[in-house]
């Protein structure tokens, strides 16, 4: 039994952690893309400058001695998003405003993406150096241990609290985009420019008001998703640039310009990651006395090591791709 | 038009001149090695992107598996590998690998036999897990008898100048598989898969320590001209014996680009490179004129990937080693891509001018930036407002903020870059 | 009063001008068809009214006022619609949202309009939850129209609202086209069956390379023999 324990707190709970990161990066990417057609690969960054901009306003707060029963880089998280989302507007205003208005082809603003991606790591090291940040300094994470009445069990379910935070934070954010998208009049707006952008237009509708929407969305939910992460590892400057590929196989997994599906690729591949470099010899253990004499639990029976892990969603990407390249979602609807 | 190139490659002649003056001959030609190099990679990129449209952000991975294939050509023959069971057991593996592929080519046709549709994929995942179980079960023994036998296997110790070719060979192959896999996707799609391809390998060659010391890095990798130490034991200076070998080594690279840049742009210009760009600029139409579109989108490809693969070989072998750790996307795939905007994209001399020119302006960002702190952390002290802490740390991050700058200004105020693609009208 | 007016128009995408001088006036009682060849500048001409490329010289009104190059999201509220000939339902939305997206600019109640566009096509009723995409191309052309309606407009432009519908479909399209008017809502369509269309249009419109060739009420062209030989198939 104990062995399931162990398997639940690092598969279930472990992808659940990481698929929650991937779902909400993910959605960000695909917004974007359904809206202004390119891939942004600047997003990952802007992840990290969400967590960066909460950790700025978490000092400020903790400077102040005001004790709260939250960690305060959660607490200061609503005024990190809006912080994240004027943030998000002005790199678009900045950088690829004027190329759409020049009718820059998609791949143009991919590129121009590159330059914001070198440019916001150049300033958040600039400030920040190189080394690693933690938003718990001097005190520890709130670990929560649940012990399951059965005979014999004596490792607990455990995680930690910025964990149980990630994982409820972003099934409100998917619960709140999900009625943003189906039942406001801008939500609507938006599935259909995703749709049919010259018929949004046509009809009348503001697609520049929907623009700025989407990237208030989209930053919004990259500063939720990178201080989320960096509450649960710690903050550094390529905190979200070594995950931007993962969050991007999520998108395009879940076919990209769909919303749902990004989600739904961002758990199966955070899901995916965590079961491949997971031990399962351990899982064999309890049967031993059940199996024939001949075969030898190896002590290593992982999919792939550990090392190995990024590229799991690198191969069920590229896989993906070469068999389904509109994501395995198709079908379903923004 | 001609002015144009006259002006910019004079222009940068002084820069380099002044270069050289502030910052010392080893510098400087050290420098133009690298800048050079580059210049060659942006070459093939322009292969690749400006002759064909092809979007590749897997750069990184091709000068890896350049370097790699430099070092196993080029480094000394490691005995104790070769006495040990190593080679037997690599031939196992090769053996198992071999099983594993009949395997699943043989899963690929069950549809032969009336198997189709879900079966058949069912067959087929079944297969290659099958395969991947029998390649594990050889590889990994051997990769660990390996590295606690014989550390790894070395080199072959060959001849630099081949490693270099080979390099561009490993890598052209490489690029043959990438390229067909993944280029009958859309851009944005192409982009993703070529930078995860790209990951994949660094992976792999981050890890496989058997075969490229991984972590571990190899060192010293012979030069294909006389090195420092050379010239220092002939009586010269440290110094004047830096710029000696260096110089040597310049000529080597320079050698190359020129023969590259030389053979492009007799291609390009020939039959082939018109057929070339009606595909890119419509490749619809090409296609219905009886082109095989995607064989020779693949060429380019392959071709593009080798010129990264000899530029890749050609970095690793001058800097003497070989850490697998050392490659960043920023500085060995999306510099790239800076150089070829700037220089202009679909211009052979706009991506020589915008590699040395970029790489330039990349290496003595970090001196400038570091100039430019120490006077404002002066003027701060001086203000009473104290100095500003670890500058020298702090510059060599500006120079990723330069680089991001660079390429956003030039999209959006020259998206044709320094020297634009030069278009003939046949009509 | 006219509802629309083209002065003169020039236009095109920025190289050579498609519209050489276009003249069209429309009442809010007429029902204007637009005819003439391929490449004539018919569907052009609607989209130099709606702000859809660059006129560059001449003029267009809108009930007496200066709407040259004004951008959709402007004219739509000013009470102009218009249903592109392609492309013209949001295919991943159900008919219902399409209609609200035709009344993205209204911030009133849409349930008056909503009735109306039900009753003028009854089969959309049933199916209004259903996504536009699983519709066919008769039921899409209506929703098309219905998402133009909802806006309120007194100017509905078409363009060959009846391409690739079935003859039934067509004559459908049509009497809606009409009973639309009759409501007081002015028309400008673009068709390629020029015979139907003109049967019912109070002005037609003959453009060929771009500019007027010949203007009279429907009834007129169809009896001109120059336009009947030339335009008209004989």
């Amino acid at each position: 039994m104990n062995d399931f324990i162990f398997f639940f707190n690092q598969v279930v709970i472990g992808g659940a952690v990481l698929g929650s990161i991937y779902a909400l990066g993910a959605v960000g990417i695909t917004l974007i893309f359904g809206i202004l057609r390119f891939a942004h690969f600047a997003h990952g960054d802007m992840m990290t400058m969400g967590g960066f901009v909460a950790f700025l306003l978490a000092g400020i707060v903790a400077a102040t001695g005001i004790a709260f029963p939250l960690p305060t880089g959660f607490v200061v998280l609503p005024f990190a998003m809006v912080i994240a989302a004027v943030l998000a507007l002005g790199i678009d205003k900045g950088f690829y405003a004027p190329l759409r208005a020049r009718g820059a082809r998609p791949v143009t603003l991919l590129i121009a993406s590159i330059g914001v991606t070198m440019m916001i790591q150049g300033v958040i090291r600039l400030f920040f150096g190189s080394s690693s940040y933690s938003f718990f300094e001097g005190g520890s994470k709130k670990l929560y241990r649940i012990d399951l009445p059965f005979e014999g069990v004596t490792r607990p379910i455990s995680f930690t609290e910025p964990q149980l935070l990630l994982v409820i934070l972003t099934a409100v954010a998917v619960i709140a985009l999900h009625l943003f998208l189906t039942r406001s009049r801008l939500g609507k707006g938006m599935r259909a420019m995703a749709d049919n952008a010259d018929l949004a237009r046509v009809s009348g509708i503001n697609t520049k008001l929907v623009v700025r929407v989407t990237w208030v969305i989209a930053g919004a939910l990259a500063c939720l998703a990178g201080t989320m992460l960096a509450l649960d590892v710690s903050l550094k400057p390529d905190l979200a640039f070594n995950i931007v590929l993962p969050i991007f196989a999520a998108a395009i997994v879940g076919g990209l310009g769909h919303a749902y599906g990004a989600i739904a690729g961002g758990f199966l591949l955070g899901f995916a990651e965590t079961m491949a470099v997971f031990n399962w010899a351990v899982l064999l253990r309890p049967f031993r006395d059940a199996l024939p004499e001949w075969f030898e639990i190896p002590s290593s029976l992982a999919l792939v090591q550990s090392e190995y892990k990024l590229t799991v969603a690198f191969i069920i990407l590229v896989v993906v791709l070469l068999v389904r390249p509109t994501g395995i979602f198709k079908g379903a609807s923004t | 038009m001609t002015m144009r190139y006259v002006g910019l490659f004079s222009g940068l002649f002084v820069l380099i001149v002044v270069v050289g003056l502030f910052m010392g001959a080893p510098f400087t030609v050290r420098l133009m090695v690298e800048a050079f190099a580059f210049a060659l990679i942006a070459m093939g990129l322009n292969i690749q992107w400006g002759f064909g449209g092809l979007f590749n952000f897997g750069i990184l991975g091709m000068l890896m598996v350049g370097g790699f294939a430099m070092v196993f050509i080029a480094f000394p023959v490691n005995e104790a590998f070769w006495a040990s069971d190593g080679p037997a057991m690599l031939g196992m593996t090769l053996f198992a690998a071999a099983i594993g592929a009949v395997l699943i080519v043989l899963a690929h046709n069950v549809q032969r036999i009336g198997i189709i549709g879900k079966w058949r994929g069912a067959v087929i995942v079944l297969a290659w897990f099958v395969a991947y179980v029998i390649f594990r079960s050889q590889m990994d023994p051997a990769a660990s008898y390996i590295t606690s036998e014989a550390g790894w296997i070395g080199g072959l110790g060959l001849p630099v100048l081949l490693g270099w070719a080979f390099g561009g060979v490993l890598a052209a192959a490489i690029g043959f598989f990438v390229g067909k896999i993944s280029l009958g996707l859309r851009t944005d799609y192409l982009a993703i898969a070529t930078i995860g391809i790209a990951e994949i390998l660094r992976a792999v060659i981050k890890n496989v320590d058997w075969l490229t010391r991984g972590t571990l890095t190899v060192s010293p990798i012979p030069w294909p001209v006389p090195n420092p130490q050379a010239f220092q034991a002939m009586g010269h200076d440290p110094s004047m014996s830096f710029v000696l070998a260096r110089s040597g080594f310049l000529v080597l690279v320079v050698a190359v680009v020129a023969i590259a840049l030389f053979l492009i742009h007799r291609a390009y210009n020939g039959p082939w490179g018109r057929m070339m760009r009606a595909i890119r600029d419509n490749h619809i139409a090409a296609g219905s004129m009886g082109k095989d579109v995607t064989k020779r989108q693949l060429e380019l490809f392959v071709f593009g990937s080798a010129l990264m693969g000899i530029g890749g070989a050609i970095l690793t072998s001058f800097v003497g080693i070989y850490d697998p750790s050392s490659y960043q996307p920023i500085n060995h795939t999306f510099i790239i891509w800076v150089m070829l905007i700037v220089g202009g994209s679909g211009n052979n001399f706009g991506a020589l001018i915008g590699g040395l020119f970029i790489y330039i302006v990349w290496v003595l960002s970090e001196p400038m930036a570091q100039a430019l702190f120490l006077n404002l952390s002066d003027f701060s002290q001086g203000m009473g407002w104290g100095e500003i802490p670890d500058i020298s740390a702090r510059a060599i991050q500006m120079r990723v903020f330069v680089l991001g700058l660079v390429i956003t200004i030039a999209l959006r105020f020259a998206p044709k870059g320094l020297l634009p693609e030069f278009v003939r009208r046949h009509d | 009063m006219n509802v629309v007016e083209l002065k003169n128009v020039v236009a095109g995408y920025g190289g050579a001008p498609i519209l050489n001088g276009v003249n069209i006036a429309i009442e809010a009682s007429d029902i204007g068809v637009i005819v003439g060849p391929n490449g004539a500048g018919k569907s052009t001409t609607l989209k130099a009214i709606f702000g859809l490329l660059t006129v560059t010289e001449g003029e267009v009104e809108f009930e007496g006022r200066d709407i040259t190059n004004s951008e959709p999201d402007r004219l739509v509220p000013l009470g102009l619609s218009f249903v592109p000939q392609e492309h013209n339902v949001f295919t991943s939305m159900t008919v219902h949202e399409n209609f609200e997206m035709g009344a993205f600019v209204r911030r009133d109640d849409l349930s008056a309009s909503l009735e109306m566009v039900y009753e003028m096509f009854p089969d959309l009723k049933a199916k209004r939850n259903q996504n536009a995409g699983e519709l066919s191309g008769g039921q899409r052309q209506m929703v098309a129209m219905g998402r133009a309606l909802m806006s309120q407009p007194r100017l509905l432009m078409l363009d060959e609202p009846s391409a690739g519908l079935s003859p039934r479909y067509m004559m459908e399209i049509f009497e809606q086209v009409v009973k639309i008017n009759a409501a007081g809502v002015g028309i400008l369509m673009v068709e390629q069956n020029a015979r139907q269309a003109l049967a019912f249009a109070t002005k037609g419109f003959v453009l060929a390379s771009g500019q007027n060739r010949y203007t009279g009420t429907g009834r007129e062209l169809l009896d001109d023999p120059e336009v009947a030989k030339s335009f008209l198939g004989g």
